[in-house]
């Protein structure tokens, strides 16, 4: 572990710079929402009183192995989307021994999807279950086009270092994998018209539907968190990897909040798809998107 | 310790989230309650937020005459909010059963079975007065809880 890792750990984009940017996003998202609806929408710090006040809850006593695991599961969440973060290789040009693997990207951001499928299942309550099997439903179906998105990325480079994929080519392969990674983060963010695994007040809270307090607030942070690497992993792709630090870095921030408001638009002007269609969506367009694009960044790549 | 406690009031009170128990109301209140969310009074800006399970929730509003077949419902979802919590009575039915009084089909008023913090009047209350009636209630909530730290214990 060198200097370069400890501060994209720590600082930029790690732990100093996500928990905030994270809340600001979540912010974000609800005040665009509710400006397009016409309505003021929530104060900036409107997430961080959220986060402190569920600290300060007290939580009924759980015990058994079944309540160590509801507590293991956010904790997971949120520790893989840190390492998912550190892996983003924003400033490149400074990486030393460490070049962020783009197979292991994919795994760590899967770790939240799975760790809330898991804590739907042991909550056992039958909205937390009903929650985890669409989750787990919808999660099969938007991880083939994310993978074969970054598959496609990859290819064109020729590589999995996400220090050499970061930046933009001139090949047509590299933007439409990154468009299939932005068609999925909706659906990875449960955002409308993918919010059927959260589905709010139709199944209650969904998988979530037993966590109160801190464990909850921690959820919460991993939602924020979840936002900053989805984005974050797009602004990579598409930022010029040479440019200095202080025009990366308002640069990376800029990339992401426009994300952030183009996903609102979204999920303000949509209603929520059944799962049959998201489930639709995703193997029948997105997903034929998705091979289209990974062959014919495999033709152009070996020249066939 | 000082400024964390203010910080922890400040949060209670900027953050409250509620749960919509109806039990047995003549759907008066509940239209009244859910015209707070809309673009008109639009509560999102004071921070107030309708969840969808009661253990997310701070503040219980509870509207209807409590009829027998809800008085279960109303002890669990009272059980299970989170301490600090507060409960709002919206509309005159949780407060005396209303045209339903002495009814046997009614076991409310309210109070009998759950503490009540904040009464909002009317048949059904107007949204400004659900909204001031909610904001009340965080700051009950908030003092609660600064007390209950005090003392180390839940108040009964």
């Amino acid at each position: 572990m060198n200097l370069s890792t400890i501060i994209r750990l720590f600082l930029f984009p790690g732990v100093l710079f996500a928990v905030p940017a994270g809340w600001f996003f979540v912010w974000a998202e609800h005040k665009a929402v509710a400006r397009i609806q016409r309505r003021f929408g929530p104060p900036l710090l409107q997430p961080v009183y959220d986060f402190i006040k569920l600290l300060g809850k007290r939580t009924p006593a759980r015990h058994g192995f079944e309540a160590d695991l509801l507590r293991l599961y956010p904790v997971l969440s949120v520790l893989s989307l840190f390492g998912t973060l550190a892996l983003l290789p924003v400033f490149p040009r400074y990486a030393g021994g460490f070049s962020g693997d783009g197979v292991l990207l994919v795994a760590l951001l899967e770790v939240p999807s799975v760790c809330y499928i898991l804590a739907g299942f042991t909550s056992g309550s039958i909205y937390g279950q009903i929650g985890a099997i669409r989750e787990a439903i919808l999660s099969v179906a938007n991880n083939v086009v994310l993978l074969l998105a970054i598959v496609t990325v990859a290819v064109t480079e020729h590589t999995f270092r996400m220090t050499e994929l970061a930046g933009p080519t001139m090949n047509p392969g590299h933007w439409i994998g990154v468009l299939g990674i932005v068609l999925c983060i909706p659906a990875k963010l449960r955002l409308n018209p993918f919010s059927t695994s959260n589905a709010e007040q139709e199944i209650y809270s969904g998988a979530l539907t037993e966590y109160a307090g801190a464990a909850l607030g921690l959820w919460e942070l991993a939602h924020a968190l979840e936002w900053v690497a989805l984005t974050g992993l797009v602004a990579t792709l598409v930022l010029p990897a040479g440019l200095p630090w202080w025009l990366y870095a308002p640069a990376f921030a800029l990339t992401c909040l426009v994300q952030v408001l183009l996903l609102s638009a979204i999920a303000a002007g949509t209603a929520r798809f059944t799962l049959q269609r998201s489930v639709n969506f995703y193997w029948r367009w997105a997903g034929v998107l998705a091979v289209l694009a990974l062959s014919s960044a495999a033709a152009m790549r070996f020249h066939l | 310790m000082k400024i964390l406690d203010k910080l922890m009031h400040l949060a209670r009170r900027k953050s409250p989230r509620i749960f919509h128990l109806n039990t047995g109301s003549c759907n008066g209140c509940d239209i009244e309650l859910i015209t707070c969310l809309s673009p008109r009074y639009d509560v999102e800006q004071v921070g107030i937020h309708l969840e969808g399970s009661p253990r997310h929730a701070d503040i219980l509003c509870v509207t209807g005459p409590v009829t027998r077949n809800t008085l279960n419902a109303v002890k669990t979802a009272y059980a299970q909010v989170c301490e600090p919590k507060a409960v709002v009575a919206l509309g005159s039915c949780p407060a005396s059963c209303n045209v339903f009084a002495g009814s046997p089909m009614i076991a409310g008023p309210l109070e009998k079975h759950i503490p009540v913090d904040v009464y909002v009047p009317g048949c059904p209350p107007h949204p400004d007065a659900i909204i001031n009636g909610i904001l009340r209630a965080t700051e009950i909530l908030a003092e609660r809880g600064v007390r209950e730290e005090a003392k180390g214990k839940p108040q009964k």
